[in-house]
């Protein structure tokens, strides 16, 4: 990317060994810093409040509460989203159920639902939803996507030589599965259940409409009564804690084992398990859980927005303008920023920069309220030029959503091969030359889909925009939120079509995406 | 590099766009007004009034003035807590409150202009401050919405102070995490003062059942998820004005006889000493205030009490008068003694 030309030597060979130059290492390196903000704000907390006045913030009951509430919340909730994520995974990938390549679509449509949104549908269609159990179920129907998609791809890219062998030596299909094909799941299942529980630690609109206290709605509400005060970042210096511990774990759960096989496998598709009479239990079961994922929330949508003139809102075209304008941004800022951590990473791996991507990371398992907590307080006390501006909230973005952009530009990085770059340079182009015209064009795909995703994120995006948004701007998310949370629900549903239909095609594309990586 | 340079320019340029949709265009004000010398001035206005009020207002004042007005919306003690650690610096030209405690938070870091003589003129006293350092712009009562199916009149609370007592367990809501009802302890607290208060709070605690939002607990009790709750009155009207889908199983009980229970809460409106646009921020208020912005009151669908000098009511509502209303002067109203006391109870 930034590489200047007086820095490589002409004529050597290009390939792995070859180090980064320091103007790449340096901006690395500050990306690196600049993720790390918030990390640091957390840490600060502690060091500027003092003990004696965070101990007593920290260890209250209130805090206990929310601890068990938090707690309960991530250890049913993601268990049973890895459950049905998997089933229906595997459902789609190796039974002859009737009509999978439809049912493989249509069980990752939900993802293009909010959280909060399918909370406002849940609970204008039944008001008693309240609650662990209701967390709980809004939380399995909003997020078991994010485990079948991986999951689906996993399954999809293992080699049905094993299953065949396991099945010959006398194993029933349930045991195929559990000693089979579930140990190879092990990292899409740890990989899926570790974003399922940083979604459940982050989220704030689904839990807050339907009255589950959580750390993340605790922080908002110390926020709205103190603005950036103690209490606020004791509880967010707690919250991000429970985020670093699952971060840890899961690291240090994905074990050493290999799961990968020698040599390529044939390729060949799965024999697939008759469902016999299971497939009508089966279908039933399907239907349900597409029913509460996606049609109550959508039937829930279309009845308020038949219940008047919702469209005639004055604010709906202007926040319409807004997100499409600070999320197209935000997507753009993100994927420029993503770019050289990403190309150092694939190109140039070494420590140096796998520490740089892990800062990245560590970043983006913080919920978007401590990555506001931290530019709110930044902002207004050393930089306050920056204070209430477009920029912060997009930094937000940035920071919450980076990852999401280099696995979509690692993927396409190593896609680019260096000796292509090399071939056009032989031919006489210069190194920028051959780059441009080699390497870019390549690398556009995985820009546009890495972009989309981003822009998901952001569009959905409501604690961050909420705390940091510039005087006067009204986003989708942040007009639904303040429609529905004031029961307004009528004048919500045309904000929560929007969100829907902006959702819709990067959902596609990590559907796409899923089922590319397994290709290869 | 090309690709490079081309996302920079276009993210730049939403950048651009984006800080520049964020106010709205001013309207052209009516010449020969007093007002003209305002035309093209800009304010900011820090707005933890509902948004639909508020808008109404700036709307109108811009008609008549030609002034912009961008609106910033959160809570009462959010903006509060903001100002004050804004300090100085604070892009806010006016500051306006559901409820008097943030006010006198702003007020207390002395981050408050005097308002113009001939603004607080307007008003009678008891619906200012003291100090004169903001103005009251609406008002709003504390209530009790029940459900008659769940309580009948005889077992009504007789005052705010019993709903703390064992026989209420399980049957009251409230929306504690609200600055409404953070308003209502605070008036606790200056009428009873910091022990009893904590008393209250405690057995609160243990009675009560937590929702998020007035508008949360009142169709939680016209449901019949619970027999009463704490609420402000304009809540109930709104929703029989319009759909009374939330409040048609419905009553509400006044606790009146300067209970803390009858407390009316003032809307406050101040004008930031920072403030580079004094003249279009008193002007703002002064509007507020003045008959137009009070007629909105009585006309819009707020249901919010106006406060000046001769100013009408909603026809559907009960006379401000007639709801026995204890006195208390919201300058002294304290926000963050509030939320410490309702933090150390373990309600927020």
């Amino acid at each position: 990317m930034a590489m200047t030309p007086a820095l490589q030597r002409v004529g050597r060979a290009e390939g792995r060994s070859r180090r980064p130059s320091l103007a790449l290492i340096v901006l690395g390196g500050a990306i690196a810093l600049i993720t790390l903000v918030p990390v640091g704000y957390v840490l600060s907390i502690a060091v500027e409040v003092g003990g004696s006045q965070l101990l007593p913030l920290v260890f209250r009951p209130k805090v206990g509460e929310l601890l068990v509430n938090t707690m309960l919340l991530v250890a049913v909730a993601t268990p049973l989203c890895l459950a049905v994520g998997i089933g229906a995974a595997w459902l789609v990938e190796r039974t002859d159920l009737p009509g999978r390549r439809l049912w493989a679509v249509l069980l990752a449509a939900p993802l293009a639902i909010p959280a909060f949104v399918s909370s406002y549908g849940w609970v204008s269609a039944i008001s008693g939803i309240q609650g662990l159990g209701g967390a709980v179920m809004i939380a399995v129907f909003a997020y078991y996507p994010l485990v079948y998609l991986p999951a689906a791809a996993a399954i999809r890219g293992l080699d049905p030589a094993l299953e065949e062998s396991a099945r010959s030596l006398g194993c029933s299909t349930w045991a195929v599965f559990i000693r089979v094909v579930l140990p190879q799941l092990r990292l899409a299942i740890l990989g899926g259940g570790l974003i399922v529980a940083l979604h459940l630690l982050a989220e704030y609109g689904a839990f807050a409409m339907i009255r589950f206290d959580t750390f993340t709605t605790a922080v908002m509400v110390q926020y709205q009564a103190t603005f950036a005060g103690p209490a606020a970042g004791a509880l967010g210096a707690v919250l991000a804690s429970l985020c670093l511990v699952l971060l840890i774990l899961e690291a240090s759960a994905r074990g050493r084992a290999r799961y990968a096989r020698v040599g390529s496998g044939a390729p060949r598709s799965a024999t697939l398990v008759r469902m016999k009479l299971w497939n009508l239990p089966v279908l039933l079961g399907l239907i349900a859980l597409l029913g509460a994922a996606a049609g109550v929330p959508l039937a829930s949508v279309a009845r308020w927005l038949g219940t008047g003139d919702t469209w005639a809102q004055a604010e709906l075209g202007s926040a319409v303008v807004q997100t499409a304008l600070l999320v197209s941004a935000g997507a753009l800022l993100t994927i420029l920023i993503a770019l050289p951590v990403a190309w150092l990473s694939v190109r140039h791996p070494s420590r140096l920069t796998k520490a740089i991507e892990g800062a990245t990371y560590v970043t983006s398992s913080l919920p978007g309220i401590i990555v506001a907590l931290a530019l709110v307080t930044l902002t207004i006390r050393l930089i306050p030029s920056l204070y209430q501006t477009p920029f912060t909230v997009l930094l937000a973005y940035v920071l919450i959503f980076i990852p999401r952009a280099l696995v979509s530009l690692r993927a396409g990085i190593a896609q680019a091969p260096v000796g292509l770059e090399e071939a056009a340079r032989a031919l006489g182009r210069s190194p920028i030359q051959a780059r441009m015209r080699v390497t870019v064009p390549i690398l556009v795909p995985s820009i546009a889909a890495g972009a989309a995703l981003v822009a998901l994120g952001a569009a959905n995006e409501l604690t961050a925009t909420l705390l940091l948004a510039p005087n006067g701007t009204r986003t989708l998310a942040t007009q639904f939120w303040s429609a529905s949370s004031s029961l307004h629900y009528a004048d919500a549903a045309p904000y929560a079509v929007l969100l829907i239909a902006l959702s819709v095609p990067a959902v596609a594309i990590m559907f796409l995406q899923s089922r590319k990586v397994a290709r290869r | 590099m090309k690709l490079t340079a081309t996302i920079t320019a276009s993210a730049t340029a939403a950048i651009l766009l984006l800080a520049g949709c964020s106010t709205s265009a001013p309207a052209a004000a009516p010449s020969g007004t007093p007002a003209d010398s305002l035309e093209g001035s800009e304010i900011v206005v820090y707005n933890a009034q509902h948004e639909e009020l508020t808008q109404a207002w700036a709307d109108e004042f811009s008609d008549q003035t030609g002034v912009t007005v961008t609106l910033r919306s959160a809570s009462d003690t959010e903006l509060a807590n903001q100002l004050v650690a804004e300090g100085d610096a604070s892009p806010a030209d006016v500051f306006l409150t559901e409820n008097s405690p943030g006010m006198a938070l702003v007020e207390n870091a002395g981050l408050l202009a005097d308002v113009d003589e001939a603004t607080l003129d307007l008003l009678p006293a008891q619906y200012r401050p003291s100090t004169g350092k903001w103005t009251g712009i609406a008002a709003r009562s504390t209530v009790f919405a029940y459900n008659p199916a769940l309580l009948t009149e005889g077992q009504l609370p007789g005052s705010l102070l019993d709903l703390a007592k064992p026989e209420w367990k399980g049957r009251w809501a409230a929306s504690p995490s609200g600055a409404d009802f953070q308003a209502i302890v605070a008036a606790v607290l200056e009428l009873e003062g910091a022990s009893a208060t904590t008393e209250w709070l405690t057995g609160m605690r243990e009675n009560f059942t937590e929702y998020k939002g007035n508008s949360t607990v009142m169709k939680a009790v016209n449901a019949g998820e619970i027999p009463g709750g704490v609420i402000y009155h304009y809540y109930w009207f709104g929703d029989q004005a319009s759909t009374q889908e939330n409040s048609s199983h419905t009553k509400l009980h006044y606790f009146k006889s300067e209970d803390p229970g009858a407390f009316v809460s003032i809307s406050g409106g101040g004008v930031l000493e920072s403030s580079d646009n004094q003249a279009a921020a008193q002007a703002f208020l002064a509007y507020i205030v003045g008959k137009d912005g009070q007629e909105v009151l009585r006309t819009g669908t707020s249901f919010e009490y106006p406060v000046s000098d001769g100013a009408e009511p909603h026809e559907d509502l009960p006379s401000l008068a007639s709801l026995e209303a204890p006195e208390i002067d919201p300058a002294r109203l304290n926000s963050s003694q509030v939320t410490d006391l309702m933090t150390k109870v373990g309600l927020i």
